[in-house]
């Protein structure tokens, strides 16, 4: 008894602690953002590292969950003869909760996995050391670009992932199941609003930007610099990001559209 | 890990610092460079205490200490070029052109000139840390850290590391700091060596002096005999009590 509660007193300091060094990285990446404002090159390369090369696993992936959404919302949305608000259904879902969640589960999986591997190899072969040795920051100059660039790309790509959502469902919809084309789009435009649902989708997709990158970039700091080690925090990196986006979209939806 | 270690590092010498392996050699290293933190004790660079300086200071400080790792520590998203041309980019603010002129020179003088466009990924272990040393002394340090600079190598690039180590130093008037445990290559180019074990120093001189040392301990190290006050087990309980458990 006496033994389970030390090893939870150990494991709850070790968490505390292990919290503590990621909030002191967070500190020291917002701290280079003023020398990355004066050099923005490295920013643009990241946007586009994290950005640009996620572009089609995100379009890939939210034409079909738009489609999915399509046949679903026309599946039930008949039984009461309102297929007409097919369009505001597929909308909805896609602005307020797909387009930011799905896409920040993707860019876990594809850039936050990568961003962990990369900074933790970089570890583990010195590379950091280096920079510190000839008298670079390693946090400001590597860490500081990966971390906006993710901020920056998660909701532009949440934004392509609900655009081209809303065309599948379009094309599920309208192409397929016969929906009104006029209906759809109205529908959609009477239903959506910026305040509620754009500005939400917005802030959320930023949050979960700070999310993944934060996490990404403090599991490959904090990693053990063996192949063991980057390998336990590139997985720890993906199944972190996952559980704090969800656990998250919760807390923010509560927040935005409780009651 | 080190303990009551005490070493002087004359400006200008080529300072070897040997012992077997996991015996505090790279933390030493480490430590001077301020990389780490000493739990007790002093490290003073140029008669100021590399612990107490800000970070501001400990950064002016490291612009004029070059450091070769044992990996080289190239950075792998630039090419050879480009990771000669960091630190200058980093520090100096030099024109474009006055650049490209430094890098060119630091390289022609480890024979790499003509693989600046090439990428880490495409070097060899020997041409890697023949950059990792260009990279090292392009702001013109006053002081070389290496750390085991032959480990892995072949004969070859073991000769050339060799050579441009002892050529830099005295070229240039640095003050370089050798970690290594390749005996023969060490003792050929240090001015003075710094023998460590078990946290300790255990012999120190001149090359001459360390070879015809008469401790048991250092002949051991330095003729590389498998058995002697270093022993060949790891401590463990007897074998028959361990085979019959």
């Amino acid at each position: 008894m006496l033994k389970t509660l030390a090893g939870l007193g150990r494991g709850g300091l070790q968490a505390l602690e292990c919290l503590g060094r990621a909030h002191l990285l967070l500190v020291g990446i917002l701290g280079g953002l003023p020398d990355l404002l004066m050099r923005p090159r490295p920013l643009v390369l990241q946007i586009h590292d994290i950005g640009v090369r996620s572009v089609l696993i995100v379009a890939v992936s939210g034409l079909f969950v738009g489609m999915v959404l399509g046949l679903q919302g026309h599946h039930v949305l008949s039984a009461f003869g309102a297929e007409e608000s097919l369009g505001l259904m597929v909308a909805t879902s896609l602005v307020r909760e797909l387009g930011p969640v799905v896409t920040a589960l993707l860019v876990a999986g594809r850039a936050g996995s990568a961003l962990t591997a990369e900074i933790g190899l970089m570890k583990a072969t010195d590379q950091l050391s280096a920079l510190e040795m000839m008298a670079v920051d390693p946090v400001r100059r590597v860490l500081t670009p990966r971390f906006f660039g993710g901020l920056v790309a998660m909701p532009l790509l949440a934004a392509m992932f609900s655009t081209v959502g809303v065309m599948g469902g379009w094309f599920v919809g309208v192409g397929l199941l016969g929906v009104d084309d006029g209906a759809f789009w109205s529908q959609m435009q009477f239903g959506i609003d910026w305040d509620g649902d754009l500005r939400g989708g917005i802030v959320k997709s930023l949050v979960f930007g700070v999310l993944v990158s934060w996490i990404a970039l403090f599991q490959g700091y904090d990693a053990l610099p063996t192949s063991y080690g980057v390998s336990r925090a590139t997985t720890r990196s993906v199944v972190h990001s996952a559980l704090a986006v969800l656990g998250l979209d919760f807390v923010l939806t509560a927040l935005m559209f409780g009651e | 890990m080190l303990d009551g270690v005490d070493l002087d590092i004359r400006r200008g010498l080529v300072t070897a610092i040997m012992g077997p392996s996991g015996t505090g050699k790279t933390t030493l290293l480490k430590l001077i460079g301020g990389q780490l933190r000493p739990d007790a004790g002093t490290v003073a660079v140029e008669g100021r205490d590399v612990h107490r300086l800000s970070r501001r200071a400990l950064y002016r400080l490291r612009t004029r200490m070059g450091k070769l790792f044992q990996t080289g520590a190239l950075l792998t998203d630039l090419s050879v070029f480009e990771n000669v041309a960091y630190p200058l980019r980093e520090h100096t603010g030099l024109p474009e052109s006055m650049i490209r002129k430094l890098v060119l020179m630091k390289l022609e003088a480890v024979g790499l000139r003509g693989a600046r466009d090439l990428m880490p990924a495409q070097l060899s272990g020997g041409m890697a840390r023949r950059v990792a040393l260009a990279r090292a002394v392009a702001l013109d340090p006053t002081m070389v850290l290496y750390d085991e600079p032959f480990t892995g190598q072949d004969p070859i690039s073991v000769g050339v590391l060799m050579s441009l180590i002892r050529h830099l130093n005295d070229a240039c008037g640095l003050t370089s700091i050798l970690v290594s445990h390749d005996v023969e290559e060490t003792t050929s180019i240090a001015d003075y060596i710094y023998i460590l074990a078990n946290g300790r120093v255990m012999a120190s001189g001149t090359p001459q002096q360390i070879l015809t040392g008469r401790s048991d301990w250092v002949e051991q190290f330095m003729r590389g005999l498998p058995d002697g006050p270093v022993h060949f087990h790891y401590s463990a309980p007897g074998l028959e009590q361990d085979l019959l458990r």
